[in-house]
């Protein structure tokens, strides 16, 4: 790296890490002690819905999570087994 | 075959997890299948160090506790493909982890990976020796001091004792890293120099890192050092020792942020 990257990157990163801090401890501090934050809630309660309709094979269970300081984004991606055709519909009759 | 490798010192604070990241990150630079494994429950910070904190789902004790599977755990990481982190959880609970939970983990996770890197807690106690226990490479982090070397004594001992291996009489590979090192008060005398170190406690070394500001600037933006800045000193110690581990015999010298004079100077052969 050259002196003058050098200079401007040190002088950037202070501030990345104050941002990144305040993000992080804003939602630790609202999660509390040991306890699961509002995130993890829902997440568990979302997939608890989805079971209660379909088999869910937890190794087909992918969730991705991304913590902002405005708004954080929950992504969990189900494989679901034929929604929808002829056999889910039978299954979902016979629940009924 | 999968290795897992423990990252330990005794001492607290001498870069056990700045090791952890920038290993883990240069093995997996070097296309290695890599995961990162934060042991320090209650204090995890390797998610930090690697730029992971806001994505953190599940960790290690959910795992072990049977709340999420180890693929739900694992987070990818988003400049490195081969890179993945298993984060420690920030329970208070010191009993969060037990011996045959932490054992089915690392089964597993031989199973997904080329190197297991563990990123012991401080200390002896429990913690520290859960995160040792499974370990067929220990890599003891050692500063220049005489506190450190003293503690990373008893970790030898530890190692060659308390470990899986060690009670099957097999013996645990060790290597040094001496780290925070400076090169200008070890010419002036002022520290522990590397020869005398490395006659105290008599293990191969692995790499002499620096004391260096790009470590912090590393930290601040979440990125293990041979991340955030490949061509400077302690990244190129760190991708050397990357090199040693994956078996390749080089001279190891103390890496320089300035050419001229100063390497000259300073890239003595210690090894
Ligand atoms: N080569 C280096 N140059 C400058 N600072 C460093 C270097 N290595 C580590 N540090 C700094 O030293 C401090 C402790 O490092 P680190 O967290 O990696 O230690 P640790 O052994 O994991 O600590 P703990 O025992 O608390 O887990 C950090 O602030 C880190 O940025
Ligand atoms: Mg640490």
């Amino acid at each position: 790296m050259s002196f003058l990257a050098n200079l401007f990157a040190k002088r950037n990163s202070a501030p990345v890490a104050r941002d990144r801090l305040q993000i992080l401890l804003a939602h630790e501090r609202s999660a509390g002690e040991g306890h699961s934050d509002l995130l993890a809630k829902l997440h568990q309660e979302i997939l608890e819905v989805i079971a209660r309709h379909v088999a869910v094979d937890q190794d087909k269970v992918q969730v991705k999570l991304d913590r902002g300081s405005g708004c954080s984004l929950l992504e969990i991606d189900v494989e679901v087994p034929q929604l929808g055709s002829a056999k889910s519909r039978d299954a979902d009759k016979r629940d009924a | 075959m999968a290795k897992v490798l423990v990252v330990t010192s005794g001492k607290g604070g001498v870069g056990k997890t700045t090791s952890t990241a920038a290993l883990g990150a240069a093995l997996a630079q070097s296309g290695q299948n890599v995961v990162v494994v934060d042991f320090d429950v209650g204090l995890r910070n390797l998610d930090l160090v690697m730029g992971a904190e806001r994505r953190v789902v599940f960790d290690l004790v959910n795992v072990i506790q049977g709340d999420a599977k180890l693929s739900q755990a694992l987070i990818r990481d988003k400049r490195v493909e081969t890179l993945s982190i298993l984060p420690a959880s920030q329970t208070r609970d010191k009993d969060a982890l037990t011996a045959e939970g932490v054992a089915a983990v690392m089964e597993e996770l031989r199973e997904k990976f080329d190197w297991v890197i563990c990123d012991s807690p401080a200390g002896i106690e429990r913690g520290a020796q859960l995160a040792m226990y499974h370990a067929d490479v220990a890599v003891v982090v050692t500063n220049p001091e005489v506190s450190s070397v003293r503690d990373s004594d008893r970790i030898i001992g530890m190692l060659d004792s308390t470990t899986e291996k060690a009670k099957k009489g097999e013996k645990i590979d060790k290597h040094l890293i001496l780290t925070r090192y400076d090169p200008a008060r070890a010419a002036r005398g002022e520290m522990l120099r590397t020869e005398d170190v490395l006659e105290i406690l008599s293990i191969p070394l692995l790499g002499i890192v620096p004391e260096s500001e790009e470590v912090l600037r590393a930290s601040n933006v979440g990125a293990p050092v041979t991340i955030s800045n490949p061509q400077s000193a302690p990244a190129r110690a760190y991708f050397d020792a990357a090199r040693r581990l994956q078996g390749e015999k080089l001279d190891v010298s103390v890496p320089t942020e300035k050419k001229g004079l100063f390497d000259w100077l300073f890239k003595r052969s210690v090894a």
